[in-house]
């Protein structure tokens, strides 16, 4: 699975993918997951409110399953127009 | 419809133009556009990053449910993304429907989403550094009209 970072989420990190194996059901259980690695992944994910996730490139909420799923991505609130 | 995403600066002049050219049966056109500007001073320049892969089927949802709601005869979503600098647009949405309400009403709508909704995160470099911008309270309870 691709894992995506984008503005102050992927700076964080300090990268703007990881590519992972993983069971995770949900995106909970793989945001746990990715907290327990490091350091900058537990700095980035400490506050899941300022947070917001796509699956598949739709945006999802946190308890959304990741069966099948081949991309989740990881940003900030949004700031266009 | 059209939706383009693109680092390039536009034409506000002939985009309007061109949208507005050859719509059926539409009697309003109602364009908007967003620039750079320089809130607290010492702005050097916007940065914004986007979502590739999500961004161009975002933006289409988004325009194709306006069109669908207020009828329109056509509707237009031109964003940018890269480094822009203080006075350059960062965007442009065009609406056309047989009347001026459906027009505003619909333009407003892709607004209020294109905000908080389609995958752009813009950042304010300055003198003394560069932050993001963070997103505002009144950007999502502005959603909540369309509901």
């Amino acid at each position: 699975m691709d894992v995506l970072y984008f503005a102050w989420v992927r700076e964080r990190i300090g990268a703007p993918k990881d590519r992972i194996e993983t069971n995770a059901a949900t995106v909970t259980e793989l945001v746990e997951e990715l907290r327990a690695r490091e350091p900058r992944y537990e700095a980035a994910f400490a506050d899941l409110s300022a947070l917001r996730v796509a699956v598949d490139q739709e945006l999802a909420d946190f308890d959304a399953p990741l069966a099948g799923v081949r991309e989740v991505a990881f940003f900030p609130p949004m700031t266009g127009g | 419809m059209r939706v383009a995403v693109q680092s390039d600066s536009f034409d506000f002049a002939f985009e309007a133009a061109a949208f507005a050219r050859d719509l059926d049966g539409a009697g309003a056109v109602v364009t908007f556009t967003g620039i750079v500007r320089d809130v607290s001073g010492g702005l050097e320049a916007m940065e914004i990053e986007h979502y590739p892969g999500m961004t161009q089927s975002a933006l289409t949802a988004i325009a194709e449910e306006a069109i669908e709601r207020w009828s329109l005869a056509d509707a237009l979503v031109i964003h940018r993304h890269g480094r822009l600098s203080v006075g350059e647009q960062i965007m442009m949405v065009a609406t056309a429907a047989p009347h001026r309400g459906d027009a505003f009403e619909a333009a407003e709508f892709l607004m209020d989403y294109l905000k908080s909704r389609a995958p752009f995160w813009k950042k304010e470099i300055t003198r003394n550094g560069a932050d993001w911008v963070a997103a505002r309270e009144d950007d999502e309870t502005a959603l909540n009209r369309w509901k």
